[in-house]
């Protein structure tokens, strides 16, 4: 590992997790901790516990904010554990110089969100900073979500799953980099950000049996499918054609030289549904507006241990590996 | 609305499964006619990367085989430039900015990326252009741009200098770093003990500088060559081509790349480059010096030239490469990244020690990620 910290350890990829696995883990190092779910499952199965901080450029772009960002995170990390969102902390860190009416905008959007989930902020902390220390505001939520229903784990995907993905791949991301400075590109490209509770909560209550969830923010599709992939000892093939991937995505990737797969989403996740419940909860998901494109990408074999294989539609085949590095664009 | 269509006409249609795997099965076809086996290299980074990445091999019958080329302005990049990026950013109220890959690649002792964890300002930019609002942004600071790229990116530095100059702006000036293509093709096929049968040439450097640059391979060295895009089907369309000059005894410059390459290329980008650069020695990474294979500024634009202005802090001093990397033999074609003891071990893209598995259009780095199934 390096010596010091460089953007690349936070990009949800393979340096990110060596950094967690060499520095917090193994301090840290608990039974909860290291299953590695997207929350913790405590207090005897009935709760899940998460957090996460929100530290997004631009504040505002098309879609969401950092507001709505800082809810639907920290209840979408809730809710891939089968847990009903309910009690959140809020803690602000803000730079000197910052705008009230900006704030305000942010705490709003903080608020419509939390009613999606039915879900109330009951602590919080403020702290403002010179000007410098932070750029312009730092999130951070933390929750618990009781658990509706139980045993859903990445640890336990077995050849009896199919993969699925709710919507569309990357347009968070995609976003993004487009309202980046010095991009100037135009598009009607809007963040998927949203909250994932409700299409969870349906998925429970038709019944339909649920292996493991999770949203594919930092690190997209791709670093779930290689966690998954790990965790449960399996082999993951994909079918790339099989991929939702709208065409301003595959655009500004071919553009900047990005994969659709390795963008962060913040709205969008990938399930394992035992394969005689996989078409229901297809149908579920699609009676969403924002899932009407839900797919089942993929099966799980034992091919290749630990690996994801992507298969083309014109009969090739390669690894999917889990990103690396900072994303740049390439040079031409 | 115009902006959505422009953005999907940039891949549609060149991912068609039906039509790759028709391209595939007239190959399949064609190569049976062949007496010997065929070696295309692709001379650009972009091409190794279409090709793993589309497992385009796997389409292929054994006859025919790639060699990787030099092609990528980040592998290329010797130590002792990056180590003079590096010393740049290092300087006080310096505002390094140059493009994408080239903030990762190890110099002699760092990376720009190391620089910039030290607390130097390195940003990227996606566009050169956008150099000149950070220079309006920070009167105080001098913007050096860190000038890469092949005839790609060169005009685009080229347009820079012209605006900095017509607006008369103070503070940014110009490390140049450009290579141009053909020049180093000519030193692999003199001076390596090659088996290039045919070459795969880059359409992106040909949309600036036309196909006319390649006239020389099939007229003076006889190997063909295909201008190819960078798309799967552009380069099953590309192989084919080539495979049927050979069965058909011909021995052509082709353009497969009809929807932008012309032969005589952009002629007002010509003209700006010519109008601030001139050709010079440049020393590429594993190949060593390729006479006029690289762009200097002109001298009249001396005052622009942060050689000139940090003449006293920058090394001169060359540095060899990591002992066991073995880029070198991989930019000349005669070795496979797998043939590299620390690929994939020692050397990863997370801790990469040579440049090919740093670029995300390096050869090792497309073995990496997704070669290792084949
Ligand atoms: S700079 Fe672009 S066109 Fe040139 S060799 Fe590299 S990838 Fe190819
Ligand atoms: S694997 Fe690494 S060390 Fe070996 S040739 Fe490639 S870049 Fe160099």
């Amino acid at each position: 590992m390096n010596k010091t910290i460089t953007l690349a350890h936070g990009n949800g990829g393979a340096e990110n997790n060596e950094l967690i696995n060499k520095v917090f883990y193994k301090a840290f190092k608990n039974e909860i901790l290291s299953k590695s779910e997207d929350a913790a499952v405590i207090h005897g199965g009935e709760l899940a516990f998460s957090t996460d901080s929100f530290t997004v450029s631009p504040l505002f772009f098309n879609g969401a904010d950092i507001g709505k960002l800082a809810i639907c995170g920290t209840c979408n990390d809730l809710s891939m554990m089968g847990a009903k969102p309910k009690y959140l902390t809020c803690s602000v860190i803000i730079e000197e110089g910052f705008e009230i009416k900006s704030l305000e905008k942010i705490v709003a959007s903080m608020k419509e969100e939390l009613s999606k989930n039915g879900a109330i902020v009951v602590s919080g902390d403020t702290k403002v900073v010179p000007k410098g220390s932070v750029d312009k505001i730092f999130i951070n939520t933390t929750g618990i979500g009781e658990i509706q229903y139980k045993g859903i784990s990445s640890n336990n995907i077995s050849e009896d799953d199919l993969i699925l993905v709710s919507r569309d791949i990357g347009a968070h991301g995609a976003t993004i980099f487009a309202a980046r400075e010095g991009m100037d590109l135009e598009t009607s490209l809007k963040s998927d950000c949203t909250s994932l509770y409700p299409q969870v909560e349906a998925l429970i209550k038709s019944g339909i049996k649920i292996t493991a969830l999770r949203d594919a923010t930092r690190g997209g599709v791709s670093a779930v499918l290689n966690e998954w992939a790990k965790q449960s000892d399996i082999c993951i093939e994909i079918q790339e054609d099989k991929i939702p991937v709208c065409d301003e995505v595959n655009g500004i990737c071919e553009m900047l030289g990005f994969e659709a797969m390795s963008l962060a989403n913040e709205g969008t996740f990938v399930l394992a549904i035992p394969k005689e419940d996989a078409q229901k909860a297809i149908e579920v998901l699609q009676t969403f507006e924002e899932a009407k494109n839900a797919s089942i990408i993929g099966k799980v074999t034992q091919q290749y241990e630990k690996k994801v294989v992507l298969h083309s539609s014109w009969g090739t085949k390669r690894f999917l590996e889990t990103p690396t590095g900072e994303l740049l664009p390439r040079i031409c | 609305m115009n902006n959505e269509l422009e953005l999907k006409d940039l891949y549609d249609g060149f991912r068609d499964a039906k039509t790759i795997k028709a391209y595939a099965k007239i190959i399949k076809e064609d190569a049976k006619l062949l007496d010997k086996d065929i070696h295309i290299m692709e001379v650009c980074g972009g091409h190794t990367h279409t090709i793993m990445k589309y497992g385009i091999p796997q389409l292929l019958p054994s006859n025919i085989k790639f060699i990787h080329g030099p092609g990528c302005p980040v592998c290329i990049m010797p130590k002792e430039r990056i180590d003079n990026a590096y010393v740049l950013s290092m300087q006080e109220n310096v505002i390094l900015v140059t493009l994408g890959d080239m903030i990762k690649v190890p110099g002699s002792k760092a990376s720009l990326q190391d620089a910039r964890a030290k607390g130097a300002d390195v940003r990227f930019v996606y566009s050169p252009m956008d150099c000149i609002k950070i220079a309006n942004e920070n009167p105080d600071k001098r913007v050096v741009f860190f000038a890469i790229g092949f005839e790609t990116t060169t005009p685009m530095t080229a347009a820079l200098i012209q605006t900095v100059i017509k607006q008369d702006i103070k503070n940014i000036c110009f490390h140049i770093n450009h290579v141009t293509v053909p020049e180093v093709m000519c030193e692999l096929i003199d001076t390596t003990d090659h088996n290039i049968d045919a070459f795969l040439g880059p359409s992106h450097v040909s949309v600036i500088s036309g196909s006319k640059i390649y006239e020389i391979f099939p007229k003076e060295y006889k190997i063909p060559v295909v201008v190819g895009g960078f798309e799967p089907v552009d380069v099953m369309q590309s192989i084919s081509m080539i495979v049927k000059q050979f069965i058909e005894k011909r021995c052509e410059l082709e353009i497969e790349y009809k929807r932008l390459v012309s032969y005589d290329g952009n002629k007002k980008a010509q003209d700006l480059m010519s109008k601030y650069f001139e050709k010079t020695t440049f020393k590429w990474r594993g190949l060593g010096n390729v006479k006029n294979s690289g762009f200097e500024l002109k001298e009249q634009f001396a005052k622009y030239n942060a050689k000139v202005i940090y003449k006293d802090v920058l090394p001169t001093q060359e540095k060899k490469d990591h002992k066991l990397c073995i880029c070198g033999d991989i930019l000349r074609g005669v070795a496979n990244p797998p043939d590299c003891t620390i690929f994939g071990t020692a050397c990863k893209p997370t801790k990469p020690v040579g440049s090919c598995m740093v670029s995300s259009e390096g050869a090792c780095a497309a073995y990496y990620k997704y070669g290792n199934l084949i």
